[in-house]
């Protein structure tokens, strides 16, 4: 597989004099069509990740690489057209006054011919099936629906990468659930490499790789199954315990012997019917 | 809140007074304050008033909401027109006390100005009613462009205006939530008297400023993260049109004209 992002060393800090880096030498790299989780405590520097990533923070030392092109001043336009970012607060990124201005700002920038435009906000809006909505402005709109019509946006550009900065942490449980299974289904669709900072576990779940960073640096790397065996750590890491490994601790309590590796909601389900058959 | 504010609200809707171009909407309303001053008789502001209603009427909303525009300005017009009243002279003498009159003229000029301002206060009302925020805004980009000679920023006006426009509900919202948030905590923002009331807004302002700066610092990051780079080399979604309606527009406003100058002389 290709890589599609590399850092090497990466170092960063905001603050010239003091000497707490908010990224701290850190080095990874993320395959094509890779979805990789990036998980911490608040404050450990997964926010400036993402900006560095997308070139809205140029780091201070190590270098960055992103589809193939080095992260400097002039690439960085060349970069933002394949790389799209869904920010935290759905109300502050919607620039359009309208669902469908807002799908198009990103394409209006580049310089996208009117025609084409129309036909890609359609699609766009159709993937994340917002397309009743297309001129509903976004005070009308719940949480989850403008976090879908950010998406949209990035979709219309046809990226490489989405960057999912803490895309939803400010929003209702269907509203998350919404959000993510639109951003699945558009990565089954068209291969894209996802890259999901956050701290709810069921869209760290989706990740074929999860990074875990403390105080701007990387401490922990693998799949789902090796990062949620952790059990009690999690918390110190910045998530919640899962649901299956919370009924275990549960059932472990009431001196049921529960399995050490980490089970998955179908897994538990899976397990929990052998054990009925066993007694 | 936003059900008092009927000035500078859109109604949706798809009535020929709405479908029509918002620059063909924005100049007649220009056109029309300008024409206002040509009335000087009973006859043309009948005219001018009937003129107005045939468009109220086509725009399909109702007059209702025209009146309901006027009354945040009514002690404004009251006051303009009283002093009219009371100080014009010529004609008959009604009434006098020391420099205070009651004359035929100062009625007849009160009555004038009191239809100038109903007659503005409708039209403008009915372009922000008919017309959707961005549209307007379109419309102002355009007409402001031949200004470009003069190193005139065209494009950042309009979009800071559409931004502005974007974020009127979202601070509306912002704003009565604070307020209540406030009033949790024992502020009462209706009480006492005009310094307490003064006082009592600082627990609104300051987190309405704090919270508006990193708003804007989010949506500045956004747009930078989609690719904005300012107004060169892009292009428009949105796109107006000048149909065969907004010519009528220029037809209409034609004979109104005609009509007031004929009627002045």
């Amino acid at each position: 597989m290709k890589p599609i992002i590399e850092l090497n060393n990466l170092k960063f800090k905001y603050d010239d004099d003091s000497d707490k880096y908010a990224l701290n030498d850190i080095s990874f790299s993320i395959n094509e069509g890779e979805w990789v989780a990036i998980i911490g405590h608040n404050g450990s520097g997964k926010s400036t990740l993402a900006k560095t990533i997308n070139g809205l923070i140029l780091p201070d030392s190590g270098s960055l690489k992103v589809c193939g092109l080095d992260m400097t001043e002039e690439n960085v336009w060349e970069i933002r057209k394949k790389v799209g970012m869904v920010f935290q607060n759905p109300d502050n990124q919607f620039v359009g006054s309208t669902v469908e201005d807002d799908v198009a700002f990103a394409l209006e920038n580049q310089g996208v011919p009117r025609d084409e435009m129309l036909t890609r906000v359609e699609n766009a809006l159709e993937k994340v099936r917002m397309t009743e909505f297309k001129t509903k402005e976004p005070a009308r709109l719940s949480g989850g629906q403008k976090q879908r019509v950010a998406i949209a946006g990035v979709v219309a550009l046809s990226p490489d990468v989405i960057i999912l900065d803490e895309a939803t942490s400010m929003l209702d449980p269907k509203g998350r659930f919404e959000v993510i299974s639109a951003i699945k289904e558009i990565k089954s669709e068209k291969d894209l490499t996802v890259i999901s900072i956050t701290h709810d576990i069921d869209e760290a779940a989706h990740a074929d790789r999860i990074f875990v960073i403390k105080q701007g640096e990387l401490i922990d790397e693998g799949d789902a199954d090796d990062i949620f065996s952790a059990g009690e750590e999690l918390v110190n890491m910045g998530l919640d315990v899962p649901f299956p490994e919370k009924l275990k601790k549960e059932l472990s309590r009431l001196e049921v012997s529960v399995p050490d590796e980490y089970l998955s909601e179908e897994g538990m389900v899976d397990w929990l019917c052998k054990l009925n058959l066993n007694k | 809140m936003l059900e008092k504010l009927i000035f500078g609200r859109y109604i949706p809707g798809q009535s020929v007074i709405h479908n029509l171009d918002p620059r063909a909407k924005l100049l007649a309303s220009f056109y029309f304050i300008g024409l206002i001053f040509l009335c000087n008789n009973w006859q043309s502001y009948l005219l001018a008033f009937a003129f107005t209603l045939v468009v109220i009427k086509l725009s399909g909303i109702s007059l209702k909401f025209f009146i309901r525009g006027v009354k945040p300005l009514i002690w404004l017009i009251l006051f303009t027109v009283i002093l009219q009243v009371l100080f014009t002279k010529g004609g008959t003498t009604y009434f006098e006390w020391g420099v205070i009159s009651i004359t035929q003229f100062g009625l007849m000029n009160g009555a004038y100005i009191f239809c100038r301002f109903v007659l503005i206060i409708f039209m403008s009302t009915l372009l922000t009613l008919t017309t959707a925020p961005l549209a307007l805004s379109d419309a102002i980009e355009y007409l402001l462009r031949p200004l470009k000679v003069i190193k005139f920023p065209a494009h950042e006006v309009s979009l800071m205006l559409s931004i502005a426009l974007r974020f009127v509900p979202t601070l509306m919202d912002e704003t009565e939530k604070i307020m209540n948030a406030q009033r949790a905590r024992g502020v009462d923002f209706s009480e006492g008297n005009l310094a307490q009331r003064m006082k009592a807004i600082v627990p609104l302002l300051i987190p309405l400023f704090v919270s508006s700066f990193n708003r804007a610092e989010d949506l500045a990051v956004a747009m930078e993260a989609r690719g904005y780079q300012g107004g060169e080399g892009r292009t428009k979604y949105r796109k107006l049109q000048w149909r065969m309606k907004d010519n009528m527009v220029i037809i209409a406003f034609a004979l109104l004209t005609i009509g007031l100058v004929f009627l002045r002389y």
